[in-house]
């Protein structure tokens, strides 16, 4: 007879393998990263560059300078670059983010020779033409109209300006923001941030010698005598910690709870993303838990450490019934108060323990995977010992030791406090 | 081209197993061949609360996901309209932790009480989450009736409305669970770091023991062709006008779906799009618009919105997203936009191959519409859509009386 009560044997992760990035340079001094695995003949092309120059006055320029990146060059139409690149079946794609602005190309490797050139021509040519500016000032504020709608936007919103303030990692756009983009600043502020100087390229993928070739032959003589400033991020949170938008007919409220924390640079980051897991990180989490799945409160509630370049935060967020809001902020409360006074249980933490492994393992899926965990690294100049402390932190790491960290960087006290519905 | 091999065992399960060691990982994935359109008209929603209910715990096993996580996996699951699909991945050299779990809830569920009201309000806050709370979030309560008259398609997979999820009874999810719930309606995909052999013998070990239950026979109505116009005005809080329109279409398994489906691509994907070029970039009538169908297994929706830009008449609007459609019907597709659409599927499926997870689920998918080798035909069957069938489904489908419009407008 079939014993199904006991769980059948199993076995901890004792190898987890990472592709490490091989690193060339054009001849101009690019740096390139290569990610070399996979089966199917395809890459992806990152080229990333660190935001500059920002300005309160002028908040959204390094947005815009990206988003419109495929919006026309002095050769090309918008419409023609789209239908080169959809043509080749290639995708194109701007991604800005608080640190870095990067432009993407996933391509199959037999059409690089055609998809490769538009990318050049984007970074080094693009206008900004009066006519699609207007356009894209006109559907972004269409859409930042819905967003303001929806309550998690503006407790994401009310957060980061409660603990950044004025800076680019705090600020939030308003509609007149949009309105005050045109192209001469945008061509300025092209110049300056996608500047050869600014560049890092990362390539992943099936990738063969010809494609460094291909990417010295297109970008190895781009030159420019443009100065540009990295953002330096200087910051102080606000005094009030309490954040209320009431929302009358909110039939939940949009919860946002947190504090200004260490990134991925500080000793302490391994562990504190163990002891994140533990609280909110999973679908077991304690938050999870007790707030879901033991109350029902919420559709999902989780907590997170952010590693920006220049700064750290940790969050909690959730959407909950309005009639049940105040008692999540009481078990909110009471969850963190329990891991600085009460050592987690062996079992509890073998689990986690194995989870955050298993999930290391599983997220190392593809060459795409291993880009994304060099990057995670480089741009915070850490190398590939990081992952093998994260591992090792994973494995060692007792519960009084978790138990310290929770008192060192948890007090809910000090914890600023966004809700947007009805309390 | 993913490769597979299957067996069936006795009860009745059909097991599938595509084998991968590149990775470390394993994937554990089982459909079940039930979603909303199997629910009762005054009990719906069923179907994905029955999914929470399924992490429950089972009849040996009182936590599913404990367990799980204790060997380094994670799991989730999703409701269609058509099916519910289960999915677990973790290390390969764990793989037994996954038939053990996934076998135990199939055997039976432990129908704890408690598990059934706190997924019941879990549920009833994620549909305020995603369809009361949000703007336009009510929009497919709305539509689905307008379009279906007759199919189970009318209401979406959260449900018709709250009290449908609020007054679920255990007696139901026993019900649910002995008509669904049983090895004659299931196909499970392993994938991965794993052994067809091994596999053979983990599935009649976990899963051969399981009572083959009773074949769910469906028997839904056939949702008839829409002989008129239907139009509907609703105003909400939301602060800009928006159009949907929709067109009945034939389900995925027809011969006409690739063909069809191309059609949305080029109106609606990328930035080289019709849709885009013309109504948003051009005329500058929307801020955003697009064409898109939900792959359905029966009748399905092919669909265009938009959310329009101030100042521009709902009727100007709507009559330029027909002068796009017209445009199909009246004149052939060159052969740029035609290669340039087919390349990109082609593309996207490559790209897709890369995640084990999105394999394994297309295998089951295919599996459940009549054999998963058809995946790989898939490519050749939209590479051989012509110009003239592009115009022939425009013909077929974009008519003023098989359409239904809503109007979703500003208060």
């Amino acid at each position: 007879m079939l014993d199904r009560t006991t769980a059948p044997q199993f076995k901890n992760i004792e190898d987890i393998n990472f592709i490490q990035a091989s690193k060339h340079q054009l001849a101009n001094e690019i740096p390139v990263f290569i990610i070399n695995a996979g089966e199917q003949e395809l890459v992806r092309i990152e080229f990333i560059f660190k935001n500059v120059n920002w300005d309160i006055q002028k908040p959204l320029l390094s947005l815009a300078a990206n988003t419109m990146l495929n919006d026309g060059t002095s050769n090309l139409s918008g419409a023609e670059i789209a239908n080169k690149i959809d043509y080749y079946g290639a995708f194109f794609q701007t991604e800005f983010g608080l640190d870095r602005s990067a432009v993407v190309l996933y391509s199959l490797n037999k059409h690089l020779s055609n998809t490769l050139p538009i990318i050049k021509e984007v970074l080094t040519d693009s206008v900004y033409p009066e006519k699609e500016v207007n356009t894209f000032i006109n559907n972004q504020k269409q859409k930042l109209k819905v967003s303001l709608e929806k309550n998690d936007f503006l407790a994401r919103r009310q957060f980061s300006k409660a603990i950044f303030g004025d800076t680019i990692y705090g600020f939030s756009s308003n509609l007149e923001d949009y309105d005050a983009l045109n192209q001469a600043d945008l061509r300025v502020h092209f110049e300056q941030i996608y500047h050869p100087a600014n560049c890092t390229i990362l390539v992943s993928g099936k990738v063969n010698d010809d494609i460094l070739t291909l990417l010295d032959s297109l970008f190895g003589d781009w030159k420019s005598e443009i100065t540009f400033k990295p953002n330096t991020v200087e910051f102080k949170a606000a005094d009030e910690k309490y954040h209320y938008i009431e929302k009358a007919q909110a039939l939940q409220s949009a919860i946002r709870i947190g504090i200004p924390s260490i990134n991925r640079k500080h000793k302490d980051f391994p562990a504190l993303q163990v002891l994140n897991t533990v609280l909110g990180g999973y679908f077991g989490s304690r938050l999870m838990a007790n707030i879901r799945e033991d109350k029902g409160y919420t559709y999902g509630i989780g907590s997170a450490n952010v590693s920006l370049e220049q700064a750290g935060y940790f969050f909690i967020a959730s959407e909950v019934g309005t009639d049940v809001c105040a008692d999540t902020l009481v078990q909110i409360e009471k969850e963190i108060n329990i891991l600085k006074t009460e050592l987690i249980g062996e079992e509890e933490l073998a689990l986690v323990k194995n989870y955050l492994l298993g999930s290391l393992l599983g997220s190392l899926e593809n060459a795409f995977s291993h880009a994304d965990k060099f990057k995670n690294i480089y741009f915070f100049n850490q190398d590939y010992t990081y992952y093998t402390n994260y591992i090792n932190t994973i494995k060692t790491i007792n519960a009084s030791q978790l138990l310290e960290l929770a008192n060192k960087y948890w007090d809910f006290d000090q914890f600023y406090k966004v809700i947007v519905g009805k309390v | 081209m993913i490769h597979f091999e299957r067996f069936t065992l006795e009860n009745g399960l059909k097991v599938l197993v595509h084998e991968d060691h590149t990775t470390p990982m394993a994937v554990l994935n089982i459909l079940y061949d039930v979603g909303a359109r199997d629910e009762h008209p005054d009990k719906t929603g069923f179907a994905h609360l029955f999914e929470h209910l399924m992490f429950g715990g089972s009849i040996h096993i009182p936590s599913y996901d404990e367990p799980l996580q204790r060997v380094g996996g994670e799991n989730n699951a999703f409701t269609s309209n058509d099916i519910t699909n289960y999915y677990i991945t973790l290390p390969a050299v764990n793989l037994e932790t996954a038939f053990w779990l996934e076998s135990d809830r199939m055997l039976s569920l432990a129908f704890s009480e408690k598990s059934l009201e706190v997924q019941k309000n879990v549920v009833c806050e994620e549909f305020k989450q995603r369809y009361l709370n949000q703007p336009y979030g009510d929009v497919w309560l709305k539509l689905r009736p307008l379009v279906y008259k007759k199919h189970s398609y009318q209401w979406p997979t959260i449900g018709k409305e709250l009290s449908h999820i609020e007054n679920a009874e255990m007696a139901d999810v026993k019900a649910f669970f002995k008509k669904h719930y049983n090895p004659q309606n299931a196909i499970l995909v392993v994938g991965g770091a794993v052994d067809k052999a091994k596999v053979k013998e983990l599935a009649e070990k976990w899963f051969g023991p399981i009572p083959a239950g009773e074949k769910y026979l469906r028997n839904l109505p056939e949702e008839p062709k829409q002989l008129a116009e239907v139009k509907e005005t609703v105003f909400a809080d939301v602060p800009l006008n928006a159009i949907y329109k929709v067109f009945k279409m034939p389900g995925k398994m027809d011969e006409r779906y690739p063909a069809i489906d191309l059609i949305s691509d080029i109106l609606s994907q990328g930035k080289s799009s019709r849709l885009y070029r013309n109504l948003v970039k051009e005329q500058q009538l929307f801020s955003d618009v697009n064409a898109y169908n939900y792959g359905s297994l029966d009748t399905g929706m092919f669909i265009v919105e938009g959310r329009l830009n101030p100042g521009i008449g709902v009727e100007t609007a709507d009559e330029a997203i027909w002068a796009e459609l017209e445009q199909l019907k009246n004149q052939l597709v060159n052969d740029d936009e035609l290669t340039k659409v087919k390349n990109k599927f082609e593309s996207t499926l490559t790209f897709s191959e890369m995640s084990l997870l999105d394999r394994a689920m297309n295998i089951a998918f295919y599996e459940l519409m009549g054999d998963a080798s058809l995946f790989n035909a898939e490519v050749d069957k939209y590479l051989g859509v012509t110009a003239a069938h592009i115009q022939e489904q425009a013909q077929q489908l974009f008519t003023k009386e098989q359409a239904t419009t809503l109007y979703y407008l500003a208060k």
